[in-house]
C-alpha cells in the first residue's frame, strides 16, 4: 500500500531565510499524523508545499503517490486543506457557502444542496445557515472551515493549526470530528502548538524546530524520550526558579521532594504539571547537542 | 456531532465554463451585498452628470449644449468609478485564506478573478444605462440611428472590460485591498485628462500633447461621434487599438501575478 505522504530531502528558502532543512517523513494512509511545533518553525510552509501551493527547493514530497510538482493536478483530486486562517467566504451565508464549494466539486446543484444541509446539521450550523458568515463566532467560522472541506470526500485532509483560537468545548468537538474522519479511513495531517493536541489525535507525532525534525514517534515514544509531569519550584514571589522533569511514579516523585526540602530555601512552594511544548523542545534540543558534541 | 453517518459524495471533474460559472455567481452575489459600494457607484456619475450639466455647463459652454459634449465623457468617468471596486474586491480575496483553498482544488482558480471582472461589467452597464437615461433627462440629445447605438455600447463594454481587468491586475499586484485602492485611484485621474470635459485644444500645448495620446480621448470621441454625429476618424481604430492592448497587457500581468503569488499572503 503506497503512503499517503512520503518526504525526503524537503528543502525551502524564502530569500535568505531557510526555513525547511532537509524534511524525511512518511504518513501511512489512514493514519492521523500532527507536526508539533512553535511559530515559526516551518510547519505552514511543509503544508503549503503538501498542497500544491508552493514548490520545494529540493528534495521531493508525494502525496497519495503524486509528485507535489509534476503530478499537482493529481494532488489535487486528492486532498482537502483547511488553513490556518478560516477560508470561508463572509460575504456570503454558511449554506452558500457550503452549496458553492459543492459546486466547485462536481455536485449537481441538487446534490450540492442536500450535501450542504447534512453538513450544517452534523456542525451544529442550522440555524445559522441562512446568516452571512461575517456574524459567526470563531468556533463557528471553523467548524464552518471544517464542513466545507468534507463536501465531497477526499482520502487526505490537511488541517494546519484547526484549534488556535478556539474555546475547551468547541476544541473538544472538533477534536470527536476529526477522530471520526480517521475511523471512516481519511489521513488527516495537522499541524500543532499544543502537546495535548498531538497527543489526544495523532498516531504518530513529528515534532520540527528550526526547519528540521527534531523526533519522530508514537505519543509514548516521545514522552519516554522526555519523561513524565514536571515539578515547578516557585518562590516567594510565585516565579518559578526551577523545572525538573520525572518520570512521574509516585516513588520518584516522593524521592525528589524529600532530597528539595533539605536545599531549597525556606518559603518555596512546589507544584506538579503536565509537560508542555516548551519542555519537548528543551529535552529534545539538549539530547540533540549531546549527539552532536558526542 | 460524530461525522461518520455523513454519505461520501463524490466529485466529479468540473468543467471550465461551469467554474467560471459558480464564480460569476459568487461575485454578483458579492456586488449586489455591498450596497454602499452598488449605490456609489450608479449615485456618483449622476451627481456628476447634473454637476457638469448645470454648475459647470454654463460657464464652459454658454451655448447650453454643453450636455451633448459631455455625456459621453461621464460615461467613461462612471466606467473608471465602477469598475475601481474590482481591485478592492481581488485584493480582499487574495488576502484571505479563501484562495489558498480555491488553488487547491482541481479547478481554474484563475476563474476567481474572471468572476469579480464579470460582476462589474454587469454592475457597470446597468450604471451606465442609467447614467444615459439621467442624460436623456436633462437634455442630451442624441442624433445616432441602431447601428450606431450598437457600436456605442460595444465601445463602452470594451472600454469597461479593460479598464475592470486594469483595476484586476492592480488588486492582484497590491499587497492589501488598501493599497489597491491607493494605486487605483491614479487610473481614475486620466478621464480628466482628456477631452472627456473640454475640448484637448483649449489646454496648454504640452498638455494637449499628453490628451490626444493617451488611451481616453479615442474611447471618447469614438462614443461621441457614434452618439452625436461629431467626427470620427482614425479615432475609432485607436480606441479599439488600445483598449484591446492594454486588456491583453493587463490580463497577462494579472495571471503572471496570479501564479507568482500562491502561497503567499
Amino acid at each position: 500500500m503506497i503512503p499517503a505522504i512520503e518526504i525526503r530531502g524537503l528543502r525551502k528558502s524564502f530569500g535568505s531565510q531557510t526555513v525547511l532543512r532537509g524534511i524525511d517523513l512518511t504518513v501511512p494512509a489512514g493514519t492521523i499524523f500532527a507536526l508539533l511545533g512553535p511559530n515559526g518553525a516551518g510547519k505552514t510552509t511543509l503544508i503549503h508545499i503538501l498542497s500544491t501551493l508552493v514548490a520545494p527547493d529540493a528534495g521531493f514530497a508525494r502525496v497519495a503517490g503524486h509528485d507535489v510538482v509534476s503530478g499537482r493536478d493529481g494532488v489535487k483530486r486528492s486532498i482537502s486543506l483547511t488553513g490556518q486562517f478560516a477560508a470561508v467566504d463572509e460575504v456570503l451565508t454558511g449554506e452558500e457557502n457550503l452549496r458553492m464549494m459543492g459546486r466547485l466539486s462536481g455536485l449537481t446543484a441538487a446534490e450540492a444542496r442536500s450535501r450542504a444541509a447534512e453538513l450544517l446539521q452534523r456542525f451544529g450550523l442550522t440555524e445559522a445557515a441562512r446568516k452571512r458568515v461575517k456574524t459567526y463566532s470563531g468556533g463557528m467560522r471553523r467548524r464552518l472551515d471544517l464542513a466545507v472541506s468534507l463536501v465531497v470526500r477526499k482520502p487526505i485532509l490537511f488541517l494546519d493549526e484547526p484549534t488556535t483560537g478556539m474555546d475547551a468545548a468547541s476544541r473538544r468537538t472538533l477534536w470527536d470530528m476529526i477522530l471520526g474522519l480517521a475511523e471512516e479511513g481519511v489521513t488527516v495531517f495537522l499541524t500543532t502548538q499544543y502537546l495535548e493536541e498531538a497527543d489526544q489525535l495523532a498516531d504518530r507525532i513529528a515534532v520540527i524546530a528550526g526547519g528540521t525534525i527534531a523526533a519522530e514517534g508514537t505519543a509514548e515514544e516521545l514522552k519516554a524520550r522526555i519523561g513524565e509531569d514536571v515539578l515547578e519550584l516557585r518562590d516567594e514571589k510565585d516565579k518559578v526558579f526551577r523545572e525538573i522533569p520525572t518520570g512521574g511514579s509516585i516513588a520518584e516523585i516522593r524521592q525528589r521532594l524529600d532530597e528539595l526540602a533539605r536545599t531549597v530555601p525556606a518559603g518555596t512552594r512546589v507544584n506538579l504539571r503536565r509537560p508542555t511544548l516548551d519542555d519537548v523542545f528543551m529535552a529534545l534540543t539538549a539530547t540533540h547537542k549531546e549527539e552532536s558534541a558526542s | 456531532m460524530n461525522p461518520s453517518s455523513l454519505t461520501p459524495a463524490s466529485g466529479r471533474p468540473v468543467s471550465f465554463a461551469a467554474t467560471g460559472a459558480v464564480f460569476i455567481g459568487r461575485s454578483l452575489r458579492h456586488s449586489l451585498r455591498n450596497t454602499e459600494a452598488l449605490l456609489m457607484a450608479i449615485l456618483l456619475p449622476v451627481m456628476l452628470m447634473l454637476l457638469f450639466t448645470y454648475v459647470f455647463g454654463g460657464a464652459l459652454d454658454p451655448t447650453g449644449h454643453y450636455v451633448n459634449y459631455v455625456v459621453p465623457g461621464i460615461i467613461l468617468l462612471c466606467a473608471g468609478f465602477g469598475s475601481s471596486s474590482t481591485a478592492v474586491d481581488v485584493a480582499t480575496d487574495m488576502t484571505n485564506g479563501i484562495i489558498d483553498r480555491f488553488r487547491t482544488m482541481p479547478i481554474a482558480s484563475m476563474n476567481v478573478i474572471t468572476g469579480h471582472v464579470a460582476a462589474s461589467l454587469a454592475r457597470n452597464l446597468l450604471a451606465t444605462a442609467i447614467v444615459l437615461g439621467v442624460g436623456l433627462l436633462v437634455g442630451f440629445e442624441p442624433a445616432a440611428g441602431f447601428l450606431e447605438w450598437l457600436g456605442a455600447a460595444g465601445v463602452i463594454t470594451l472600454f469597461i472590460l479593460t479598464f475592470t481587468w486594469l483595476f484586476a491586475a492592480i488588486g492582484l499586484v497590491a499587497g492589501t485591498p488598501a493599497a489597491a485602492s491607493g494605486y487605483g485611484f491614479a487610473l481614475l485621474f486620466l478621464p480628466y485628462l482628456s477631452s472627456a470635459f473640454v475640448r484637448t485644444d483649449t489646454m496648454p500645448s504640452w498638455l494637449q500633447r499628453v490628451a490626444e495620446n493617451q488611451p481616453i480621448t479615442p474611447v471618447i470621441e469614438t462614443i461621441r461621434g457614434l452618439l452625436t454625429g461629431t467626427p470620427i476618424g482614425d479615432q475609432a481604430w485607436l480606441a479599439v487599438g488600445w483598449c484591446l492592448l492594454l486588456l491583453v497587457a493587463a490580463i497577462t500581468w494579472g495571471s503572471w501575478s496570479f501564479r507568482r503569488k500562491a502561497g503567499r499572503r
